[in-house]
């Protein structure tokens, strides 16, 4: 989706791979596993030190999980980055059988957003610092602060590619501040 | 970890806001676990250490496959009792297996809250001749399959995952690389047909012809493709892996082991590190004995023949 909006993407698995991109997708999947693939491949301290050079990120599900400060219902043993400064509860909307699709408002943009939830996590607090871009319900489901764009539902999923472009700005803004 | 998101977008018609068990709801939780690896497990306790493992969902099952092959007999879905006791023990996606045509064992699956059901050709099938309506399910489905046709019916009949069958509880990958090449390298032959031989290809699969235009010109199944049925070692993983399995699934090959822990941290890394060997050749020492495993002329009954 990123490259149809002229990125160029490589898949991240040591730290050589994250040594050679100026920004990062944290994509659903298993936060558990992926905390402890993290650990094994190297990847979590030197991604520490880039995100808090202020490497731009999207999270979304499971990687807006491993991004916040803090983790409800996860493993003792489970690391996130807390980079957003927001409580997240994993499986906050249930299991499978209650994962649903959903249109949420999109701040700035015109037409409502049609998204997927998949066991999805359910933010239970915003710091002061972040900023709701879209809520379901109530309960913010999309959200940035500074350089971390994180989502509890799955962008990639639909053919909708606006809140991927909404990163993307984010990089090139991030890029032109550096130069 | 994936950077900038492998994952397909799906240009299906939205399902009505709000609305649970949409084609793109049960097939988004079969995307989330690609790179991942899927493992049996038949107490809390081997649920507990898939976890801690890094397996990105378990199967829950009352013998693996290994035991069913020696005791025989009728292999049912499991007791309700201990699935529950499996969901309480494990924060990660459960699924369980349901006989092949047996939807009352879905509907009864369905109720307990598993994540996914496996209409599985391990457990004794039910029905010789129709399998389950998966369309009628809020829950989603993985079918295994031998080759593409079978592959294809399973996804008209609303399999939202595809499994290579291989040959479930021998600890042999040799079914499950035969599967997985019969499905893939029909897949790119069908990307070479031209519209009129596409005719012929849904005739000869035996498969929906829509379907099969859909694979010419996406050049892959409408759903993900996992491999199971005789994946004993890291680099029986990382195998299927290259040969275009976007996950594995592992049934005996670990509980059935010397020293389980290990070999399912060894795999899982295997799994997200298959194309590099070096990883490959760490993660592969020191693990024990795998499972002693079976030929296939030694056996007498190929669950991969059930299912039609």
């Amino acid at each position: 989706m990123l490259e149809q909006l002229g990125a160029v993407t490589r898949q991240v698995r040591t730290p050589a791979d994250l040594a050679a991109v100026d920004a990062l997708v944290m994509p659903g999947g298993e936060s558990t596993t992926m905390s402890r693939l993290l650990d094994t491949a190297g990847l979590f301290d030197p991604l520490a030190v880039r995100l808090a050079a202020g490497m731009p990120v999207l999270g979304t599900c499971a990687g807006m999980i491993l991004l916040a400060d803090q983790v409800l219902d996860g493993r003792p043993d489970q690391r996130s980055f807390g980079v957003i400064d927001l409580s997240v509860r994993r499986n906050g909307y249930g299991r499978q059988v209650d994962s649903f699709e959903a249109d949420v408002v999109v701040a700035g943009l015109d037409d409502p957003f049609h998204v997927v939830f998949i066991r999805a996590p359910k933010v239970e607090r915003t710091g002061g610092a972040v900023e709701v871009l879209a809520s379901h319900g109530g309960v913010p489901v999309l959200a940035r602060q500074g350089h971390v764009l994180v989502a509890s539902f799955h962008p990639e999923l639909t053919s909708d590619r606006r809140v991927h472009a909404m990163f993307l700005d984010m990089v090139h803004t991030s890029a032109a501040t550096a130069a | 970890m994936t950077a900038m998101s492998s994952t397909s977008s799906d240009s299906s018609p939205a399902g009505p806001a709000g609305s649970k068990g949409t084609y793109r709801v049960k097939r988004g939780l079969a995307e989330m676990m690609k790179g991942g690896v899927i493992m049996d497990v038949v107490t809390p306790d081997q649920a507990k250490i898939a976890e801690d493992s890094g397996a990105c969902a378990v199967m829950a099952l009352e013998r693996v496959p290994a035991d069913i092959r020696r005791d025989g007999g009728v292999a049912r879905m499991s007791d309700p009792e201990m699935i529950e006791g499996i969901k309480a023990a494990v924060t990660i996606p459960v699924m369980a297996k349901a006989r092949i045509g047996h939807f009352v064992e879905a509907q009864i699956l369905e109720a307990l809250g598993v994540d996914y059901i496996d209409e599985s050709e391990v457990l004794t099938p039910a029905d010789e001749t129709h399998h389950i309506d998966k369309f009628a399910f809020t829950v989603p489905f993985v079918c295994g399959a031998t080759n593409l046709g079978e592959a294809l019916r399973r996804i008209s009949e609303g399999a939202c995952m595809i499994r290579s069958k291989g040959e479930a509880g021998t600890g042999n990958i040799v079914e499950a690389v035969r599967h997985l090449r019969n499905i893939i390298g029909d897949i790119r032959k069908i990307t070479q047909a031209d519209s009129a031989e596409l005719f012929q290809w849904a005739k000869s699969l035996q498969a929906p012809l829509p379907l099969v235009q859909e694979i010419a010109e996406t050049g892959w199944l409408p759903v993900p493709l996992f491999c199971a049925g005789g994946i004993a070692t890291p680099a029986d993983a990382a195998l299927a892996m290259q040969l275009g399995a976007e996950a594995v699934f592992v049934g005996s090959g670990i509980f059935k082991s010397d020293d389980p822990m290990p070999r399912a941290k060894a795999i899982v890394e295997a799994t997200t590190h298959f194309r590099d060997p070096h990883i490959l050749a760490k993660v592969s020492r020191g693990l024990g004995a795998p499972m002693t495993g079976i030929g296939m002329d030694e056996i007498n009954q190929r669950y991969a023949e059930r299912g039609w």
